[in-house]
């Protein structure tokens, strides 16, 4: 479970978050959505130690994260930012392999090249292992990334908009991935995603975040109704039945 | 299911799979699946002492062979040859060795902690640095011991060097470019205090001779400081993986668990250290840090810990073509490595330029 009490970060006069108090449950991907600005992205990476808080306390699996040590909450959590950009002329295989880096510190031993090989085909990577991450597309690259945090092995997945640079197919794809690494391996993910659609369809539970609060926080029956997502995304939506399950209207 | 049942699950489906195919069935290890050893070799555990390696090393050798045999003095025929190769063939091509090395070491370390391609000691204002704490320390005790000099332009490098990453960090300009050109102007801003001083202090030509890198004055009793540098390299070699994952970005390094101030602050120390004790010995080193790397990684991508030897080798093979091209163009003068490697290195400098803005 990841737990938040009363978390606060302001950045200036404008932006502020918080105070936030959230509970995620263990299992099942949740997905944090609202409008832009909203804070969902501060809130994952202050979940995820990348950025400290001002105030308040979270923890992941009964860890606290300020205070826990970074190489022992690398072994819990993993974190994805949205831009990752770095020079480092990299094969698929190598960047998976550094997923490995809390466990081995950089000599991989025969279990962790298994554990790297099955990360790879979990994301459909085997065919591209050896091709540098800089002669990628975008979604294969994202995939590699995603491939990465796997390889990590941690109950708790973290990602930022992990859709971004996916086209229609391979956005359902790695969600159906995640649901899968969710049900299979039992991690807990949480994702921040743009698409309310991909949340209300794909998620356990939806966490609605607005003006640096959370204003809704349930399963996605409970969140996909027009009134709800009218309040959240400040604009006129309407929910209808589709053939494969409800559908948030905004057009 | 962890991970790690999943991964023997799909593995045992693998040697099933595989075992049918021919080249399945040769599988040395008994509890790893053929498949994933076959591509661990290709990728994560490549040998370090492979064939091109040999063969790099034998050119490199033989690169040190020539450094040894060329010089006006007749080393065979003349009175006390064998004496004269001692003081000055044998230090020369050892602090060649040396210092190519570090230098190219200290490159690719820079290019990796602050992710930019276009980094290494001379475009960042290390070495200007060392070479103002390298005068200010002659100043101060104008009867400085060699390694009280090498304190003074290590910390000086350390300082300036440290300038460098907060000034980045501050304006956030990670674009490729304006990295080195704030570099080297803040570089040309602390040569011109350097020379201001010199004039003042009428030091403008011992500045002059040391910042024109040279391995002429290099004899026996006088560079044995320079070995510092090896254990430098040694610990550079020793914590690769985590200056690659430094290389990869603040964020990524802290979600797999390194301190990345840590080792952006230990980095910085190689470098300075590095920089500082070449800075004295033998003087500035221009764009070697740079295009070293950058071959290397052309041709081997970046997987540092096999790529060391090669930047390493190749470094110690630019400065000693370098050196013998000094050496031998106005025999029986030399002129300076520095002057050699500068007309090479911005060569290759501006090649890699245009192959930049080419890829986009």
């Amino acid at each position: 479970m990841i737990t938040l009490e009363s978390v606060r970060k302001s950045y200036d006069d404008e932006v502020s978050i918080g105070p936030v108090d959230l509970q995620i449950p263990a299992g099942g991907v949740t997905a944090l959505v609202g409008p832009n600005g909203a804070g969902k992205s501060t809130l994952l990476t202050m979940i995820g130690r990348l950025l400290g808080m001002d105030s308040g306390a979270i923890s992941v699996a009964g860890y606290d994260v300020s205070s826990t040590k970074s190489k022992d909450l690398a072994k819990i959590v993993s974190i994805l930012r949205q831009e990752n950009h770095f020079i480092t002329r990299l094969t698929i295989r190598q960047l998976v392999g550094f997923g490995r880096f809390p466990h081995s510190k950089g000599r991989l031993t025969t279990a962790d090249e298994e554990l790297i090989s099955q990360a790879i085909d979990f994301l459909e990577l085997g065919e591209l292992e050896n091709r540098f991450i800089d002669e990628l597309s975008g979604g294969q690259r994202q995939r590699a990334y995603v491939a990465m945090v796997l390889a990590q092995d941690t109950d708790y997945v973290l990602l930022d908009e992990p859709l971004n640079n996916l086209d229609m197919k391979r956005s359902v794809q790695m969600m159906q991935h995640l649901r899968r690494a969710a049900a299979e391996m039992g991690r807990t993910i949480v994702i921040v995603l743009h698409d309310i659609n991909f949340a209300g369809h794909y998620a356990d539970h939806i966490c609605a975040v607005k003006d640096g609060a959370v204003i809704e926080f349930g399963a996605p029956e409970e969140i996909m109704t027009g009134e709800v997502l009218s309040r959240v995304f400040d604009t006129p939506v309407d929910v209808i039945d589709g053939p494969r399950g409800p559908l948030a209207v905004y057009f | 299911m962890t991970l790690a049942e999943a991964a023997r699950r799909r593995n045992e489906a693998r040697r099933n799979r595989t075992a049918e195919s021919p080249q399945g069935t040769v599988d040395p290890s008994p509890s790893g699946s053929a498949v994933s050893s076959a591509r661990g070799a290709a990728s994560a555990k490549a040998p370090l002492f492979g064939w091109p390696l040999l063969l790099g090393i034998v050119g490199v050798a033989i690169l040190l062979a020539l450094s040894l045999l060329t010089g006006v003095y007749d080393i065979f025929g003349g009175d006390g040859g064998a004496e004269m190769f001692q003081i000055t063939r044998i230090p020369r091509t050892i602090a060649l060795v040396l210092a190519g090395a570090a230098m190219a070491m200290c490159g690719l370390v820079m290019q990796l902690l602050t992710q930019n391609r276009f980094v290494e000691p001379t475009t960042t204002g290390t070495t200007e640095w060392a070479g103002l704490g390298l005068m200010l320390t002659v100043i101060v005790y104008p009867d400085a011991s060699i390694v009280a000099r090498m304190v003074g332009a290590i910390i000086a490098a350390f300082v300036g060097t440290l300038v460098f990453f907060v000034f980045l960090r501050r304006v956030s300009l990670k674009s490729s470019l304006i990295v080195p050109i704030v570099g080297i102007m803040l570089g040309a801003v602390v040569g011109a205090v350097s020379t201001f001083i010199a004039v003042q202090t009428d030091m403008l030509q011992s500045l002059g001779i040391w910042f024109a890198g040279s391995f002429t004055s290099i004899l026996r009793g006088q560079y044995e400081t320079l070995w510092i540098v090896a254990a430098v390299v040694v610990a550079i070699f020793i914590l690769a993986d985590r200056f690659t994952v430094a290389g990869l970005g603040k964020e990524i390094a802290t979600n797999v668990g390194l301190n990345y101030n840590q080792i952006l602050l230990l980095g910085t120390v190689f470098v300075a250290i590095a920089t500082g004790v070449v800075t004295v010995v033998v003087g500035n080193l221009p764009f070697l840090g740079l295009i070293v790397p950058n071959i290397v990684s052309l041709i081997r991508g970046d997987d540092l810990r096999s790529n060391l030897p090669w930047v390493c080798l190749l470094g110690i093979a630019i400065v000693t073509i370098c050196d013998l091209i000094g050496r031998i163009i106005v025999m029986p003068f030399e002129v300076p490595v520095s002057l050699i490697l500068g007309v090479v290195g911005a060569a290759v400098f501006v090649a890699l330029l245009l192959r930049q803005r080419k890829v986009g």
